[in-house]
């Protein structure tokens, strides 16, 4: 009997190894269950991602007043589908003098670090795929392992351009990882535990963006300008500016594995959202105001799994903003940017935490 | 261009990084070859190579009657066609004597102010996509729209009119020029906040064009860098306060002077002008007059007497001249024209050495160039 | 000291300037205005071009299938180009005498760039501008057009006394 409780998806997941341990052995259930999550993960991914590649066209069609793809499809909803199919019938070019094995592995690389970061997520009450006692710094670690898909392409395209961009690239965010990590400790700090799930349970009596008044603000903002940075977006996206030399570490990839690419950027897109969402906006939980109760009743008819898409995609408007207004920042002051400004404020920012966190002087 | 750079168009040494930013890019506004020199990330020198599009005009121009040059000269700056076509006109005009209602010497003068915006608005759009912020591009057409709509209703086409003729203008506006035209000018002040808001006062676009490509005043005048790219470093050289023809006497106006000469003041002079052109057509179309006619008496076959005569004007990208030389037939023995992005491309090559490539797209940008000019 | 208010300043003054960028373009999201876009094949049946959009040169017509072409020529010696050729022949008027009369009168579309001048210079007022833009054809020879349609004549001018 497989049972689907909307409030709480521990009672579907629970069931569903009911019925498989039922039906066969142990380890022949385990495996199953693997196969199911790999299989449920994948669609997700790429469903999402092409629904991803559509909003931004759509957003940055408000934005500049105008109306986005709508011919495809009622409000051009297959254009990401018809492209798609586009991409995979082009010709793979393969490069003369290129390092064959490096360069058909670099896309699967960048691929599997964004799937393994996204295992780790919390979607909602009970439907957490991996719930590990150091989870924000599995998240953090295996999001690292990008920069070597990109080095990877980079150097194996045997190309001028595509070796000035990746290392670039690779400089970038090697760099704001440091302001990325120290920015996501503080949220660490307040809550004392690393576990995702035990973070996004301190939150039921608010959140910590709340809760934590004017620090975890300022580490709000300082997290989502370095995670921008991070995922080569916004306005720092010298390493693959078309208007300067031509596309960086991709001008040599074509057909599917340019899809690749393509589809890890904005996955990673997503994934560095949910985090936000989940660190500093709560998660799955509801908003809840101390006294209120009624509003909160209210607030609880809501799904848990509504909350944590909505909140992740209003961050994801706010990353898009930052695209769609600014020029971009040359590489010398990407990387002024970050060692001079960012990382000092980040460290400060940490030392006055602890300080508040010892003193107990947030909302408890 | 740099002693090294003429030194190595002469003897090419092999162990030099060359990175072609040909003729197809995105960037650079035409087709123009730019062969850069890469010491890492430095450029150690530019070398340009034009003549992509080449079409022969001056030898084409001899073939033709002085009505029949009028829509080649549009087609050259095509951004800045009308001013392009009045160059013409008064020398045409100037060298038979005619006398052209003052009508017609305001309807022109409107005609170039708004010219000017537009040539402005599409060079704004332009410069903010080469740094990045993409939106820009969509709202500087969308408020260059209104200005081809004026012209659409009055000539029928929106960007190469011919619609300038030696003695006057082909035929006359349409009834509702003035009141468009206003219109035009009420819409565009208050869009102009939303434009220093989103390029002028961010620090993005400042750390990218403050102190990029400093071209000091004595640099300008050597090189004959006119127009906005040459009062960005304090050259004065505004041919509508120096040498003025048509109405400019009767109108008042500043002339835009900034002294860094970096990319930077390049820009604040564009901005500025086109607030001072709103200023100058305000003037123009109060004091418009309603009668005197479209154009003057003129014979049907156009012929010049025997000599040399010369006529400058300011188009939007610095100082356009003519010089045609007569033997008093219908046809010109030779014209030549001056075209002002071809003394300022040459500037550039100077100006790249010591940057990255993103401040040569920086310093391209700012200098606003369109090439088929520099070719003709 | 002062390098510390600096640097605080410079911060601050920074994300000023940008929060005020992202203010002007978050407007449109909010609040987005008019979309100034064209929906083009959908809208043909209420789209209307100025009156004096040059589409392509033509020769009215009007009911009697008469137009006013002279064959004069003068068309043909102002064209810049030569996008204009002018075929006459002879035939006899009401008076028994041989006179010209206009046979094709030949526009090339692909090389006419829309100085106008043929227009303007036309003494009879035989040629003005259409106002169709789709010129789009998939072989070269079509976009050469002979003006005055087949079986036409020229309209006769009233006396005036």
């Amino acid at each position: 009997m497989i049972l689907l409780d909307i409030y709480s998806f521990s009672t579907l997941t629970s069931s569903i190894d009911k019925s498989l341990n039922d039906a066969m052995a142990p380890w022949m259930a385990t495996l199953t269950e693997f196969v199911l999550l790999g299989l449920v993960f994948l669609i997700f991914y790429a469903l999402l991602g092409l629904f991803l590649v559509y909003l931004e066209r759509k957003v940055c069609a408000v934005i500049q007043n105008r109306i986005g793809p709508n011919r495809v499809g009622k409000w051009g909803m297959f254009q990401t589908i018809a492209d798609l199919i586009k991409l995979l019938m082009k010709e793979l070019i393969t490069i003369k003098n290129a390092d064959k094995f490096l360069f058909n592995l670099a896309p699967f690389v960048v691929i599997i670090a964004s799937f393994m970061a996204m295992a780790a997520l919390p979607f909602a009450k009970g439907l957490q795929a991996i719930d590990l006692n150091i989870g924000i710094f599995y998240v953090i670690a295996v999001s690292s392992l990008g920069v070597v898909g990109i080095l990877i392409a980079g150097w194996s395209s045997n190309s001028k351009y595509s070796l000035i961009g990746a290392m670039r690239s690779g400089a970038q965010i090697i760099s704001y990882e440091l302001s990325v990590g120290l920015a996501l400790l503080a949220i660490v700090i307040f809550s004392g535990s690393m576990q995702l799930s035990t973070i996004v349970e301190s939150q039921a009596d608010g959140w910590w963006i709340f809760k934590g008044h004017i620090p975890a603000v300022f580490a709000f903002v300082l997290y989502l300008i370095t995670a921008t940075a991070e995922i080569n977006r916004g306005p720092f996206d010298l390493a693959e500016a078309e208007s300067e030399l031509t596309a960086g570490f991709h001008t040599e990839y074509s057909g599917i594995k340019f899809a690749f690419f393509f589809l890890a950027e904005y996955m990673n897109m997503f994934i560095v959202a949910a985090i936000a969402a989940t660190l500093f906006l709560g998660g799955w939980m509801p908003l809840h105001i101390g006294g209120w109760e009624g509003f909160n009743q209210i607030m609880d008819y809501i799904p848990s799994i509504i909350w944590f898409f909505g909140k992740t995609f209003v961050i994801i408007y706010i990353i898009m903003w930052f695209k769609w207004t600014f020029p971009r920042l040359r590489i010398d002051q990407l990387l002024n940017l970050e060692w001079k400004y960012l990382l000092p404020l980040n460290l400060i920012n940490t030392v006055i935490i602890s300080f508040v966190v010892l003193m107990g002087l947030y909302f408890k | 261009m740099s002693e090294e750079a003429v030194k190595k168009i002469i003897l090419k040494e092999d162990e030099d990084y060359i990175v072609n930013m040909g003729p197809q890019h995105p960037s650079t506004h035409g087709v123009l070859r730019m062969e850069v020199c890469l010491n890492g990330e430095t450029v150690k020198y530019m070398i340009p190579h034009i003549g992509y599009i080449h079409r022969g005009m001056e030898k084409m121009a001899e073939s033709n009657t002085y009505k029949q040059i009028i829509h080649l000269t549009d087609r050259m700056d095509y951004l800045s066609a009308h001013i392009n076509n009045e160059a013409v006109c008064l020398a045409v005009e100037n060298a038979l004597g005619v006398e052209v209602p003052e009508r017609v010497q305001y309807i022109r003068a409107i005609l170039d102010e708004l010219t000017r915006i537009a040539s402005h608005h599409l060079w704004w759009s332009a410069f903010g996509m080469d740094l990045g912020a993409l939106t820009t591009f969509f709202y500087g057409m969308r408020d260059r729209e209104k200005i081809l709509a004026i012209f659409e209703e009055s000539f029928g086409s929106r960007l190469l009119h011919s619609f300038n003729t030696p003695g006057g203008l082909m035929h006359d506006v349409h009834p509702d020029f003035r009141k468009h035209t206003l219109e035009f000018v009420k819409y565009f002040r208050k869009k102009l906040p939303d434009y220093k808001n989103l390029l002028t006062d961010n620090v993005i676009f400042h750390n990218r064009t403050i102190g990029i490509g400093v071209m000091d005043k004595e640099m300008a005048v050597n090189y004959g860098v006119t127009g906005p790219s040459g009062r960005g470093s304090g050259f004065s050289c505004d041919i509508r306060k120096t040498a003025p023809y048509g109405i400019y006497d009767k109108v008042e106006f500043n002339e835009i002077l900034y002294s860094e000469g970096d990319s930077f003041a390049r820009y604040k002079v564009r901005m500025d002008e086109m607030e001072e052109s709103l200023n100058i057509l305000e003037q123009l179309v109060e004091n418009m007059p309603e009668e005197g006619g479209f154009t003057a008496k003129m014979k049907p076959v156009v012929k010049l007497p025997e000599g040399e005569y010369f006529q400058r004007v300011e188009a939007a990208r610095g100082e356009f001249a003519v010089f045609i030389v007569s033997k008093g037939e219908k046809y010109p023995y030779r014209i030549k024209f001056r075209s002002p992005n071809f003394s300022n491309l040459f500037v550039l090559s100077q100006l790249a050495i010591g940057g990255i490539i993103a401040d040569l797209v920086a310093i391209t940008g700012s200098l606003d160039l369109v090439i088929p000019d520099i070719d003709r | 000291m002062n390098s510390v208010v600096r640097y605080i300043n410079d911060i601050y003054k920074g994300v000023v300037s940008l929060w005020t960028g992202m203010r002007v373009t978050g407007k449109y999201f909010i609040s987005p205005g008019e979309i100034v876009t064209e929906q083009y094949p959908e809208n043909l049946a209420t789209l209307k071009m100025e009156d004096r959009f040059k589409g392509e040169v033509i020769m009215p017509h009007d009911e009697n299938n008469q137009h006013q072409c002279t064959g004069c020529g003068i068309c043909e010696m102002n064209c810049p180009n030569g996008s204009i050729e002018i075929i006459t022949k002879r035939v006899p008027n009401e008076n028994g005498k041989m006179v010209r009369a206009i046979d094709k009168h030949i526009y090339h579309l692909a090389m006419c760039t829309f100085c106008e001048l043929c227009i303007k210079t036309c003494p009879s007022n035989a040629i003005t501008w259409g106002q169709d833009f789709e010129h789009a054809v998939f072989d070269r020879t079509r976009l050469t057009k002979v003006l005055n349609k087949p079986g036409s004549s020229l309209k006769k001018k009233e006396v005036k006394s």
